[in-house]
């Protein structure tokens, strides 16, 4: 193995302690119900962030199940991520009124603000860029949703702030 | 008993009370007791009335005056000009609330509200509120005065049909899961609503959430079901709590678990959360999603009724089906069907978005014609500018031009035009809209969430999508126009369920209704909505142009140059033709081309 797989290893959330005891207690909480395996991916990816392919292996250890299944599941949502997202995650709603109301704009605004491209994070680690669905908030497209708030009439001009205040 | 002519009630919130809410009402009882008045008003405490940020606040019944930002000093005056002269005393009146109800406000002319009646004026988290408003009293009338046959005919008879889109009558797959042996069937609320412009579900269940559950009781009632789960999209996380705390709520005060009102009925529920993916509002691949699987729909039959969540007999309805059972079992059946045309009754909500001047959410009866949505109650298209077209039923509905306006709004009119009810999301598109860039739109849409399994889907949307970006990029060619008619029948007919069907819609609808954009841009390479970015240019008039450098220094790509005070100039060869440029300048100079 070569060093950088051998320290993603390390810092991977089923080798510490704090973090493993976390999935450890959410697998514990959630096996017995029916259809356990949603909701306990929907709460290790809101815990931890992220759902690398070390913890999928443990989960479907844990609850017995291939790995194909729990990797299969992985794969198919949206929602769940197998690498580490930055510290704030903007989100860009690409639902209909949002895309007619300027979510493309924002976008090239953000994209040339922060030097990345969607579904990449800075390389400070702080900040995600990505488009998500509709988020239901049509009435005040386009919308971004910065971690969990949800800002609505964002104009490429506005963006800045809103990269400021995630830095901060 | 004694009778008081007027009741005070003071907040003793401790936000109030730190800011004096002791001393006001002391204050208040010994003036109260100086002007004589002391038998005839009372003074009463209570918990929060307002948002205590600008108290010591207190109201002031029977006529309902809310005094804030009271202090000691003004208890005489407020005394002698409210109980002594008969005055509201303006001065510590809260003035009406500036923060407007962007999505819902006071009802629109035409709207009819049965759905949405207490949005935005109960308190959600707050389950008196809602029993306030005739709250589970038709859970308590459908337990002890209805046996589970009358609340289904009630319901037939009511014509209430599915809210999901599909318009199959409500009640009658009630009746197919209650005709199943045994107790293990399930209820399932489709709370997955994934279409991009349709928020009408999401308000209900926030600010309404105890409407959903008393008609996914009742429901359960009649079918025979013990368990329930809502499916609630990942995206709405505002939802899930508010689900979360009515379900706590209502078991508290024995509205669910065992032994319902007494009755012996027992029924739980447990809210599900997606994980992003689109097509698990589909119902068979909602199940597999609760189940714990990749959501990927299977073929029907088998129908939920008869095999649905772990292979037992199930009924899926959507939220608004199930917020509108509450009321036709309190008012009956033949007031619901008072309201709508012959097929489909009642009313039913919409999101609408897009060019008109009320966006948000309405609510009014079938059979209202299109040109009433669009002019009457959504005010007419913004900016005085024509209207294009209305696109009904989400990614998988089509776009309708104005020749349709006259359509009346039910399930057979849509689809008979080519296009379909859906959820209810509505977006009226204005003269700038370029349709092929619509429906190229919706496509990257489908095409994104198709979920693999079937190939038509698959691999068809794909295709679809690449000829339409063809189109778009001014590559189009002879025979294109061909070939999507063909993509989109083919489609149509071997998909396997409701994604793949509806996913040629939006291009069919716009090739039927706008064929004549899509030969501009093939052939005359020209975008008439001036839209699609690689037929058009962006150019700034150099008479008009001040030279205030705002468009530079909102460029994205540094495509615009020019001195202060100087006509700018915008380099094509840079411009990668967003747009901003145009947004932000203040004096009209950027035109397209």
């Amino acid at each position: 193995m070569n060093s950088a797989v051998i320290s993603a290893l390390a810092n991977d959330p089923v080798n510490n302690t704090d973090q493993k005891s976390i999935i450890d207690s959410i697998i514990n909480e959630n096996r017995t119900r029916p259809g356990a395996t949603m909701v306990i991916l929907n709460e290790v990816q809101s815990q931890i962030g992220f759902i690398s392919e070390s913890m999928q292996s443990y989960i479907a250890q844990t609850l017995r199940v291939p790995v194909s299944t729990i990797h299969g599941v992985v794969s198919f949502y949206s929602f769940f991520t197998t690498q580490p997202r930055g510290k704030h995650t903007i989100k860009f709603c690409m639902g209909t009124a949002c895309y007619v109301g300027g979510t493309p704009q924002l976008i090239e605004k953000a994209k040339q603000a922060l030097g990345i491209d969607m579904g990449q994070t800075t390389p400070d680690g702080k900040i995600t860029l990505e488009v998500c669905r509709c988020v239901g908030a049509c009435s005040q497209a386009p919308v971004i949703v910065v971690d969990d708030e949800t800002l609505g009439r964002v104009k490429p001009s506005k963006f800045p702030q809103v990269v400021r205040q995630c830095q901060e | 008993m004694k009778y008081f002519r007027s009741h005070i009630l003071v907040c003793k919130d401790p936000d109030c009370i730190h800011k004096g809410a002791h001393e006001v009402m002391d204050a208040l009882q010994d003036e109260l007791v100086a002007e004589g008045l002391i038998n005839e008003i009372q003074v009463l405490e209570t918990s929060r009335i307002g948002n205590c940020w600008n108290g010591p606040e207190m109201m002031v019944y029977p006529e309902g005056i809310h005094y804030t930002n009271l202090t000691v000093d003004d208890i005489p005056y407020l005394v002698e000009e409210h109980f002594l002269k008969g005055r509201i005393a303006t001065r510590f009146v809260e003035p009406e609330k500036s923060v407007k109800d962007e999505e819902l406000g006071a009802p629109k002319s035409k709207e009819i509200r049965v759905v949405l009646r207490n949005c935005g004026k109960i308190d959600p988290e707050n389950i008196e509120d809602y029993i306030a408003e005739d709250g589970y009293a038709a859970l308590g009338k459908a337990l002890t005065e209805m046996s589970p046959t009358q609340v289904i005919e009630t319901v037939l008879a009511s014509g209430l049909r599915g809210r999901g889109g599909a318009g199959f009558p409500a009640a009658r797959k009630w009746s197919f899961v209650a005709a199943k042996q045994g107790s293990d069937k399930f209820l399932i609320c489709n709370a997955d609503e994934g279409d991009p412009g349709a928020f009408m579900n999401r308000r209900v269940l926030e600010s309404d959430p105890h409407a959903v559950l008393e008609g996914m009781i009742i429901a359960a009632y009649a079918a025979g079901i013990k368990q329930g789960y809502i499916y609630c999209r990942a995206e709405y996380p505002i939802a899930v709590k508010t689900l979360n705390i009515a379900i706590n709520q209502a078991r508290a005060m024995g509205l669910l678990g065992k032994d319902i009102l007494g009755s012996g009925f027992d029924f739980d529920l447990e809210v599900r959360m997606g994980a992003g993916a689109f097509v698990c509002g589909e119902e068979t691949a909602l199940m597999a999603s609760i189940e714990g699987k990749r959501g990927e729909p299977r073929p029907r039959p088998p129908f939920p009724a008869d095999s649905g969540l772990w292979g037992k007999p199930s009924n899926v309805n959507n939220v608004e089906t199930y917020a509108n059972v509450p009321q036709i079992i309190l008012k009956g059946a033949d007031w619901y069907a008072s309201m709508g045309n012959e097929k489909s009754k009642g009313t039913k909500t919409f999101a609408i978005a897009g060019d008109v001047n009320n966006t948000g959410l309405i609510e009014v009866p079938f059979g209202i014609s299109l040109r009433e949505i669009v002019f009457d109650v959504c005010g007419g298209i913004k900016d005085g500018k024509q209207f294009k077209a209305i696109q009904t039923g989400g990614p998988m509905g089509g776009c309708l031009p104005a020749s349709q306006l006259d359509l009346p709004m039910d399930y057979e009119s849509m689809t008979a035009a080519g296009s379909m009810m859906g959820s209810g999301g509505l977006i009226v598109m204005d003269e700038d809209t370029c349709m092929v860039d619509i429906a190229r739109f919706f496509m990257e849409f489908t095409q994104d969430e198709s979920c693999g399994k079937c190939t038509p889907c698959r691999v068809g949307t794909r295709r679809i999508l690449e000829i339409l970006n063809r189109i778009c990029e001014g590559k189009g060619r002879h025979g294109d126009i061909e070939t999507l008619e063909l993509l989109c029948k083919e489609i149509k007919s071997t998909s396997l369920c409701g994604l793949g069907q509806g996913a040629p819609t939006p291009v069919e609808s716009t090739l039927k209704h706008f064929r004549e954009e899509y030969e501009a841009h093939i052939f005359q390479k020209k975008c008439p909505a001036k839209v699609c970015k690689s037929l058009i240019s962006y150019e700034i008039q150099p008479d008009i142009c001040t030279g205030c450098t705002v468009c530079s220094r909102n460029c994205p790509v540094e495509a615009i140059n020019g001195e202060r005070r100087q006509a700018h100039k915008i380099d094509p060869d840079v411009c990668v033709r967003c747009g901003i440029c145009m947004q932000v300048c203040n004096f009209n100079a950027i035109i397209v081309n």
